[in-house]
């Protein structure tokens, strides 16, 4: 080695230095920007669950249309409200994935093909001066290529679906991808989960456009088949007697 | 000055990365179904290749040839999780739309081919200007793409409603497949063209020729 720059130890040296400068630079904007980052994640779930319960957010004020909205955990094995968890911190995919915290389910129940599902799953309540207004449900399920999530709301009524929306999907843009377009997603407020004195979820999307006058089915996505029946199949599982079914039930009833 | 200027602006025209070196494809297929996407990814390219330029053209005299690439490497890297961090926390709705493409730019050819071509015999200064001059080149053309895709795809430019389409109540039917990443490729191969037809000592001599046929 003639010259020194490429001596070994010269090597070694520059090699240590950048590494550690590098890492100094990198931990500090990982640090400094975590919250502003937690923030966003935050905010962003709370602008999902609005949109979906279709309230409308004033000059971006996520937090006073937020207010109006109590979040709650429903045990998924009694169909009540528990507080056995903290509401606040409680994460539903985190549980899902927790053998501890989440129930298998057997290939005749799991038609949303999410093979677990956590204990309890996260409502939230709008309240008003006569009690319930609106209630949001979190829904998630498989589709053609991804897992999509997302929210349904219902009204006070527990049967009509007030807005629905996914938050997180990868369908193929243009077909799939078309659950987000908001004039589908406005065509299922107003139609009816339930056939009156049942609980078994009547509601899924058809072939092609769905009748007027029908309460319970809603346009299929053109060129989407496999997208269209796991919507279908996850909204019927997340309303059925594997998912909310019960606690809407008794919520119903009064002993939620 | 002059030639301040050649770095900075041959890059967008004469000597484009993506268009006549044909570096740095695969993010143009994957970030260009959408204006503002693309957009922020520019933005995102541009900073991290002339910073990169800068520290890299720094430090090119200490750099021992035989850790030279890693040295790059590592520069871009952090740069490019810096980059990240900050759409994160201030661009984050675009930046989940981005997800693994941000992080992607540091196996972008373009950052690293600056870096080794460029920035390892030049001093930080016009370094800088190269970095920028070639993001922009880059940029040129994913604007260019994105602009096509997302008029013909859906309809609209940075999401406002250009023509109105047939789900929505309009009379335009949009093409699906411009949304797809492949279409990037034809609307590139066209973006060449429109540009060999105007700079011709661009286009590549003929490697073989047919041979007459006999009779």
């Amino acid at each position: 080695m003639s010259n020194p720059k490429d001596s070994v130890s010269r090597t070694v040296m520059v090699a240590l230095i950048l590494c550690v400068v590098c890492s100094v630079i990198v931990s500090a904007a990982a640090v400094t920007l975590r919250d502003k980052q937690q923030a966003n994640v935050i905010n962003e779930k709370k602008m999902n669950i609005l949109a979906a319960a279709g309230i409308e957010v004033v000059n971006g004020d996520v937090e006073a249309a937020f207010a109006t909205i109590t979040p709650k955990l429903v045990d998924m094995r009694t169909g009540q409200f528990s507080t056995d968890q903290n509401v606040a911190t409680y994460d539903m995919r985190k549980a899902a994935r927790d053998p501890l915290k989440a129930r298998a389910l057997t290939p005749d129940q799991d038609i949303a093909s999410i093979r677990k599902q956590s204990l309890y799953s996260t409502v939230y309540l709008v309240e008003g001066e006569q009690g319930i207004e609106r209630i949001i449900l979190p829904i998630h399920g498989y589709g053609l290529w991804s897992t999509l999530y997302g929210f349904i709301a219902l009204e006070s009524d527990l049967n009509t679906v007030a807005g629905l929306g996914f938050y997180e999907h990868a369908e193929t843009p243009g077909l799939g991808g078309e659950v987000d377009n908001p004039k589908w997603k406005s065509s299922w407020s107003g139609k009816k989960v339930y056939a009156q004195g049942s609980y078994t979820p009547a509601i899924g999307l058809i072939k092609g456009k769905a009748a007027k006058v029908d309460v319970h089915d809603i346009d299929g996505l053109a060129g989407a088949t496999l997208t269209s029946n796991g919507v279908t199949n996850l909204v019927k599982f997340w309303l059925g007697e594997n998912g909310f079914a019960p606690f809407l039930a008794k919520l119903k009833a009064g002993d939620a | 000055m002059a030639k301040t200027r050649e770095i900075l602006l041959g890059p967008i025209f004469t000597n484009n990365p993506i268009a006549l070196q044909i570096l740095g494809v695969c993010s143009a297929l994957a970030v260009t179904s959408s204006l503002n996407v693309t957009l922020v990814m520019c933005i995102a390219l541009t900073v991290v290749t002339a910073f990169s330029n800068f520290f890299i053209a720094c430090i090119r005299n200490q750099v021992p040839s035989s850790i030279r690439i890693i040295v790059q490497m590592i520069i871009i890297a952090s740069l490019v999780i810096v980059v990240d961090q900050v759409l994160k926390a201030y661009a984050y709705e675009v930046s989940k739309k981005l997800s693994v493409f941000v992080g992607l730019i540091i196996t972008n050819c373009i950052v690293m081919g600056r870096a080794e071509a460029f920035a390892m015999q030049n001093p930080p200064i016009p370094s800088f200007f190269d970095g920028i001059g070639n993001g922009l080149g880059y940029s040129v053309v994913l604007l260019f793409v994105a602009t096509v895709r997302e008029l013909t795809g859906s309809g609209s430019l940075f999401g406002f409603e250009i023509l109105p389409l047939v789900t929505n109540g309009g009379w335009y039917y949009s093409n699906g497949l411009m949304l797809l990443p492949p279409s990037a490729f034809f609307v590139i191969g066209g973006f060449i063209w429109l540009l060999r037809n105007s700079k011709i000592d661009q286009v590549e001599p003929v490697e073989y020729k047919l041979a007459s046929h006999t009779k």
